[in-house]
């Protein structure tokens, strides 16, 4: 049997948290900020246009300004020249934000196991969700966007996100 | 022949084992104004270096390598000068523009200096390295963390001086990039503003170098074939066929016509896709979004074509050395139309808004210019060079894979400004198109890889069936293809410009060495110049009409 506002209104209203609303509202509207380096870069025009269209997941909004954008894709490789600017775009970001590690070598390095190239993002700033590939396929990048939504869905911003800690490479 | 400099050198001129002119090193700034005034090569192709360390056979440490077209830019001369202990030579800036870059990038990799260079830094690799990174006795996998990153003033200040800007109280200073959705990838342009008018600009690179060069020097040949796809991966196949056609240059082998005819088709295709990226750019630039859509969805059909053809849409791979990787296949024609007839689509649908468009003229023409002397000077090639109305295309003026027997035109530019540019592109896909139809018409049946069982692999069924074949398959792959020793360039046209690849081998599976001579460095060497003393937003559009594509200019 219904309590609260429910019993008194009926179907016509829902009661939930303030916390699970805002996710809710969020999941549908991700402003990205597409850290484009490389190769990965191009298969995201793909993403963006006609075909893959990722409109259709309310993420078309790209911003490339870091404080207009929650969620951060970095599309290429990341050499060891630029991982302070990497870092400095994350930082700007405002909370909550999530990134997105396409492609192998944002992921690992890729197959540049060499002297200028950063063995992966992750020591430079968190990483929410892998995607494999060189480059990955348009679905995968679409396909990380629905991880990012089902993170969202399930984790309680104030409790999980905000208490994170993360310290990279680049951290004093 | 380059008279006067045979005949004013003729005692101190040998010839090495692989056909370049050596010379001593004190003599190399007065052997290219030899050549450049009387002989007429005013275009220098690359310089790179190389390090013997390995060959103990050679007598010097270090080498360098000066590569020169002449005026016609089919006769290509090599020279070299071994370098002594003191690592110093001649800098050649004086005379050649093109060759400011190129000697940092030398400096910068091998530690060799050039005296007299008037800005003498690192351009690759970050401020906070420490060694040299191309040199033979330092280790691939060794990388170091870079915290900060170079503020530039140590260039703008000296600059702003020499431009008679003593004050910089007028002056903002902008970042443009490297991460800057007009700023392509990752181009760093640093800019000193009065108003918007552009004072003094400074281009930085390196932010995508990703050691293609030495990452090349521990793979077998074949294995390098996915590193060249990430050169320019907007023409992926293009960079496959100029890399496989240096190293099969060394080997001395003719492609089979069927395979040369393929390389044709899908390389003019790829070029085509190539160019589709470049304007819906930079028009997305201009504020014409609407074409983006026009000019991008028909490379998608391509994408389509090309996942039929090798697998991936981007990457494709699908060059080998001695042909590719197997033939076209069942209906490859029809999907060709296909795409053929939406690439034409799109193009005509965009001429249709912009061609007579008002607003689309002010903001290209007359802007971003650079002239035909300037361009040349500074080794500019392709479409950045047709468009100042120099015609230069290596598909004419060296053919090969039967170029000279195709029928079509050389678009070029006469002011070489944003629309120029912008135009010889859209012509050029015309003219690919034109290409792609006759040779689809003229595409001769047989095999696509040369019959050697020492480069190319036995059909499947013959590995299977008998152990020679079996044996021939194990061992390719194994060792690899074994390439004699040589140090040799070879160049196509590529969908940017002169793109080369200088090769040294040493009879083993893997390369000596690799040097790309790739296109967009030279232009974006060029690109601070023709931006210094216009306005801001028009250095958005010079930017995206040099085509600069990161993989390619920082590799
Ligand atoms: S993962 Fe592959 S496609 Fe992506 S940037 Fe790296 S090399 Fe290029």
């Amino acid at each position: 049997m219904a309590v609260g506002a429910e019993a008194i209104f009926g179907d016509s209203v829902i009661t939930s948290t303030l916390e699970s609303a805002l996710s809710w509202a969020r999941e549908s509207s991700m402003w990205p900020y597409v850290f484009g380096t490389a190769c990965c870069a191009i298969e995201f025009m793909s993403v963006a246009s006609s075909k893959y269209d990722i409109s259709r997941f309310g993420a078309e909004v790209v911003r490339f300004s870091p404080r207009q954008a929650d969620l951060l894709i970095v599309a290429g490789t990341i050499s060891y020249k630029q991982a302070p600017i990497l870092k400095k775009i994350y930082d700007q970001m405002c909370e909550p934000k999530w990134v997105i590690s396409a492609g192998a070598c944002a992921c690992s390095g890729g197959f540049y196991d060499n002297y200028t190239t950063l063995q992966g993002i992750d020591a430079i700033i968190p990483v929410d969700v892998y995607v494999a590939g060189c480059p990955p396929r348009p679905e995968a990048f679409l396909d990380a966007l629905l991880a990012i939504q089902k993170i969202q869905a399930d984790e309680r911003l104030l409790d999980d996100r905000a208490k994170r800690v993360f310290k990279g490479r680049l951290d004093a | 022949m380059p008279k006067a400099f045979l005949e004013r050198f003729e005692k101190e001129l040998s010839i090495d084992a692989y056909g370049a002119y050596k010379l001593d090193a004190s003599l190399i700034l007065q052997a290219l104004h030899v050549l450049y005034q009387n002989d007429g090569y005013t275009f220098l192709v690359d310089m790179t270096a190389i390090d013997y360390l390995h060959q103990p056979s050679s007598l010097r440490r270090f080498a360098i390598v000066y590569l020169l077209r002449d005026r016609l830019f089919s006769n290509l001369i090599t020279l070299k000068i071994d370098v002594d202990e003191s690592l110093a030579v001649d800098s050649i800036a004086s005379l050649f523009k093109s060759a400011n870059w190129a000697e940092r990038e030398i400096w910068d990799q091998y530690g060799i200096h050039f005296k007299n260079h008037p800005n003498l830094k690192r351009i690759l690799n970050h401020k906070e390295f420490i060694g040299h990174p191309l040199r033979k006795d330092y280790p691939i996998t060794q990388g170091q963390l870079c915290h900060r990153s170079d503020d530039l003033m140590d260039e703008m200040t000296p600059r702003l001086k020499r431009k008679g800007i003593e004050s910089h109280d007028a002056l903002m200073f902008l970042n443009l990039g490297p991460a800057h959705p007009a700023s392509h990838g990752t181009i760093r342009t640093f800019v000193a503003l009065e108003a918007e008018t552009i004072r003094c600009a400074i281009s930085e690179i390196g932010y995508l170098h990703r050691g293609f060069e030495k990452s090349c020097e521990n793979h077998a040949y074949n294995q390098i074939i996915p590193y060249t796809d990430r050169l320019n991966y907007c023409s992926a196949i293009l960079n496959n066929i100029a890399f496989a056609h240096a190293v099969e240059g060394i080997l001395g082998i003719e492609l089979p016509d069927r395979a040369q005819f393929i390389r044709v088709i899908i390389g003019e295709l790829s070029r085509m896709i190539d160019h589709l990226v470049c304007l819906a750019a930079i028009l997305v630039d201009m504020g014409a979004l609407t074409n983006y859509w026009y000019l991008y969805n028909p490379r998608e059909s391509v994408y389509d074509l090309l996942s039929k053809l090798t697998g991936a849409r981007l990457t494709n791979s699908y060059m080998r050395i001695g042909g590719m990787s197997h033939d076209l296949y069942e209906g490859f024609e029809e999907d060709l139309h296909v795409c053929l007839r939406a690439i034409d689509t799109g193009v005509g649908d965009t001429l249709k808004l912009i061609e007579h468009n008002r607003i689309f003229h002010d903001r290209t023409q007359n802007v971003g210019i650079i002239s035909q002397e300037e361009a040349i000077n500074r080794s500019l090639s392709g479409p950045n060079l047709r468009a100042c109305g120099v015609a230069y295309d290596l598909r004419v003026n060296a053919p090969y894979y039967h170029y000279e027997s195709f029928d079509f035109d050389i678009a070029l530019g006469s002011v070489g400004d944003v629309y120029d540019r912008i135009m010889v592109r859209f012509e050029e896909i015309r003219q690919s198109k034109r290409i792609i139809e006759q040779a689809m018409k003229r595409l001769p049946q047989g095999a696509v890889c040369v019959a050697d069982r020492s480069i190319s692999l036995p059909p499947k069924h013959e590995v299977y069936g008998n152990i020679e074949g079996l044996m021939n398959q194990f061992k390719l792959v194994f060792e690899g293809v074994k390439v004699p020793p040589s140090e040799s360039y070879r160049a196509i046209e590529g969908a940017n410009g002169e793109l080369g690849f200088f090769i040294v081998s040493d009879g083993s599976p893997k390369p000596y060495k690799v040097k790309v001579r790739p296109p967009c460095f030279y232009a974006m060497a060029a690109y601070p110049s023709i931006i210094e003393g216009g306005m801001i937003a028009d250095a958005i559009l010079s930017l995206g009409s040099l085509n600069i594509i990161a993989g390619e200019l920082d590799r």
